[in-house]
């Protein structure tokens, strides 16, 4: 609840008209692209994509710094923070619910959609009739169309990726502790090694994809164990990929001597939307490799 | 540059708006934004209009006169997106930002900058939608549910650009529900605790948890359809081992707590207009609250009842079918809690009352009629029948889009500072009143005897019934161009309305001058 003091309601900006026109942009452009790769065709489609990606990049780039600079002039309350900090809060809920859609897909495919295609519960005349030679199991490694692939094992790779990612939250819980104690060391050591980890965890799934695609014959096509596999990674891959890029970002933003022990909420974002990272990451490696 | 204004009565001299075009298009100012929400719904709610009046010229008679049964299906389709994304969801979103940091005694937004990003990137969204109808080959044209295979292996080119307006919608829909929940919990007045907030602010911050909760659930359902159109995979194709049932599983989780996003508002705006012209308290408030929270949960376990003709195991079918019946019981409590209300009050019938009472009644019908669906051997008559299209527009017109106007009559002195004009706005009314119901009881005999949602084409035995809604239809579709007229006359000039034109109502909002200052409590109030 408010204190008996005054508000802060920032000026007005061009930036969310902006970033407006840029999502336009890359809706329009996305979905333009799709139909032109499917007729196969040239478009313009691409061309607005990354036309609408670079509006994104200034608008996000303008938006921080006057946010920033708003910030390093000591304009903003303990109000905003704690509006901040609760509306990354819901964010990082609404993120959750979108890979809920995705791990319940899985589930719902595991659980009911393959084995009534076999015939279970009261569907024996489903497999009688679509088709009788199909087999349920999991990994799906022959879909009732015929298609063939490799199921994804979880040692290796997806192990070391699992140990690295968790180490990673780890450190990056210990230069958020550094950050706290105002020892500016520890925090510029510690969130380096994360941003290292985040890396080396990419650079190791895109060595898996490639793995999977050359050696397993898995791919995006392979039915539906294929599908699960690449839009749960791959949607997790791209959170990564966005939660490095803050990483990184975070790290400039230290060595040029930002953030203080009590005010340091892009930094606490950050470190949240990683631990949620890796959150999502343990849930996957159990559902999706081990079980 | 930002500034922080810690004098009152310096705000109070100099309530200076900035002015031209970038007033609108750079505004971190809640109350321009819930005017800019305010309006593209009501643009966006006479552009799909007039989609429902092409199906109900082409339903006036049997066989096929006007249109194409493709351009049907694309108008049925985008008729119900542009109602439900572009007409009802902003408009609420638009009374929300106008009303609710009144309300709590904010003095904006928690999340000014991000408010108006969330606004702009709407008509975008419904710029993408709208062009794809103009594309070879149309635009989307499998119902506003887009089921597969209809939107994957069956739907036209244009599918991408729909997938990606809903992206962005979603987006947007996302940001600004954070932004309710945010200015909620932390914008309050001192003394504001939550069950001293008036109901409309409860129930948006129930409807803005829904919100959160499934807008990224409708993501990932267009994002699977994409793949599976696009590139090849196979979620909803039983061939590689998925399954075209689990899109409707996937598409109701979103889609049921959807439809009481578009309803738990209404249900405040109706229990803030009841009290003011009964001149009594609201009975029952914190039932009230209760049965709001009861109603949000029960909404994310009965998805599959508008699945029951679809297949799906016999304790399921029961497990969906009680846990629907279940949700009459919360919603029992608000309508009995409002004609307690009621209950020898000293009433007064000025419009915004006309509408909230019109509410309780025809809404209730629709929520009886949802009861009858809700048992599962019946709705295997009613399913996919016109019954279904008389029942959802009995709770999301005579509901939602009533209580819209109420909310309009009620707040539009505070907003322009003008008194609308009464004549017009009873004729308004009426007029309304009659047409909706010529326009959506008969649909009730329609579907009962059978005849198919979605269908340019009928039977000749319905051709009376679907005459009489068609009339009806247009009735009600020219009716609200009268509400075009009054409230631009209104936005114009007109009586001075005082602060508090109502003199039953209670709330911070009638505390400020009418129309409200460009900035309002910027020192919070004190509340006892």
């Amino acid at each position: 609840m408010a204190e008996n003091q005054s508000y802060y309601v920032p000026a007005s900006s061009p930036w969310p008209i902006i970033g407006a026109i840029g999502l336009g942009l890359i809706a329009w452009g996305a979905g333009n692209t799709v139909i032109d790769m499917t007729n196969e065709q040239d478009g313009y489609g691409s061309t607005v994509l990354i036309a609408g990606i670079i509006v994104m990049a200034v608008m996000l780039f303008g938006w921080f710094r006057d946010q920033i600079n708003e910030s390093m002039q000591g304009l903003y309350n303990e109000q905003l923070g704690n509006s901040y900090k609760q509306g990354m809060s819901w964010f990082i809920f609404s993120e959750v619910m979108f890979f809920a859609a995705f791990f319940g897909a899985l589930f719902y495919a595991r659980v009911i959609a393959v084995p009534w295609l076999d015939g279970a519960s009261n569907n024996a005349m489903t497999a009688e009739v679509l088709w009788p030679q199909f087999v349920a199991q999991w990994p799906l490694t022959k879909t009732p169309g015929g298609t063939e692939t490799e199921a994804m094992g979880w040692y290796g790779l997806p192990l070391i990726n699992t140990v690295i990612l968790v180490v990673s939250s780890v450190t990056c819980h210990l230069a958020h502790v550094g950050l706290e104690k105002d020892n500016r060391k520890q925090l510029t050591a510690w969130l380096a090694i994360t941003i290292i980890l985040g890396c080396i965890f990419l650079y190791f799934q895109g060595a898996e994809y490639i793995h999977a695609y050359e050696q397993l014959g898995l791919t995006l096509q392979s039915g539906i164990y294929g599908n699960t596999f690449y839009l749960l990674t791959g949607f997790h891959g791209m959170h990564v990929t966005l939660g490095t890029l803050m990483l990184i970002i975070m790290f400039l933003r230290v060595l040029k001597g930002h953030f203080t022990p009590d005010n340091h909420f892009a930094f606490q974002a950050t470190s949240w939307y990683w631990h949620f990272v890796d959150v999502v990451w343990i849930c996957l490696f159990v559902v999706v490799y081990v079980i | 540059m930002s500034t922080v204004v810690d004098d009152i009565h310096h705000e109070e001299h100099h309530d200076h708006k900035p002015s031209g075009i970038t007033r609108w298009l750079f505004t971190t100012n809640h109350k321009d934004i819930g005017s800019l929400y305010l309006w593209f719904s009501l643009i966006m709610f006479f552009i799909g209009g007039a989609m429902a009046m092409v199906i109900r010229a082409e339903l006036f008679q049997p066989g096929l006169q006007l249109v194409e049964p493709n351009f049907f299906n694309q108008m049925t389709t985008v008729h119900g997106l542009i109602m439900v994304f572009g007409a009802v969801m902003p408009a609420f979103t638009g009374l929300a930002n106008w009303m609710i940091p009144m309300m709590i005694g904010a003095p904006d937004m928690a999340l000014p900058r991000m408010n108006n990003w969330s606004f702009w990137i709407l008509p975008f969204g419904f710029a993408i939608l709208l062009s794809s109808l103009f594309l070879e080959g149309g635009g989307p044209n499998f119902g506003w549910t887009f089921y597969a295979p209809l939107s994957t292996t069956y739907s036209n080119d244009s599918t991408a650009l729909f997938v990606f307006s809903m992206h962005i919608l979603g987006i947007s829909s996302i940001m600004g529900a954070i932004n309710v929940i945010v200015t909620i919990m932390n914008m309050r007045a001192p003394g504001m605790n939550y069950m001293k907030m008036p109901l409309f602010v409860w129930t948006w911050l129930i409807t803005a948890f829904l919100l959160i909760a499934v807008m990224p659930v409708l993501a990932g359902a267009v994002t699977m359809v994409l793949t599976d159109k696009y590139f090849g995979t196979s979620f909803f194709d039983a061939a590689g081992g998925g399954d075209p049932v689990m899109f409707q599983h996937i598409f109701w989780f979103f889609g049921h707590p959807e439809v009481y996003i578009m309803i738990l508002p209404s249900f405040g705006i109706i229990s803030a207009i009841i009290p003011a012209f009964t001149r009594k308290r609201l009975f029952g408030y914190a039932s009230m609250v209760y049965a709001t929270a009861s109603i949000a949960i029960l909404s994310f376990l009965v998805w599959a009842h508008h699945m029951f003709t679809t297949g799906m195991p016999v304790f399921a079918e029961l497990f969906f079918m009680y846990c629907t019946m279940l949700i009459a019981v919360p919603t029992g409590v608000k309508v009995f809690n409002w004609v307690a209300t009621m209950w020898r009050g000293a009433m007064t019938f000025e419009t915004p009352m006309l509408f909230a009472l019109a509410f309780v009644i025809l809404f209730t019908i629709g929520g009886f009629s949802g009861l009858m669906l809700a048992i599962t051997p019946v709705d295997f008559q009613y399913h996919d029948t016109y019954f279904v299209v008389a029942h959802f527009h009995y709770v999301l017109v005579t509901g939602a889009v009533f209580s819209i106007m109420a909310a309009a009559y009620y707040w539009l002195p505070k907003w322009t500072g003008h008194m609308y004009d009464e004549t017009l706005a009873k004729l308004h009314f009426w007029t309304s009143l009659i047409s909706v119901n010529v326009l959506f009881f008969p649909m009730h005999f329609a579907g009962l005897a059978g005849m198919p949602r979605r269908i340019p084409d009928y039977s000749v035995q319905f051709a009376d019934v679907n005459q009489i809604t068609s009339i009806g239809g247009f009735a009600f579709g020219l009716s609200q161009l009268i509400f075009l007229w009054l409230a631009i006359k209104c936005v114009r000039g007109g009586e001075k309305a005082a602060a508090k034109p109502w003199e039953g109502a209670e709330g911070l909002e009638w505390t400020v001058p009418s129309p409200a200052p460009y900035h309002t409590f910027e020192k919070p109030p004190k509340v006892e």
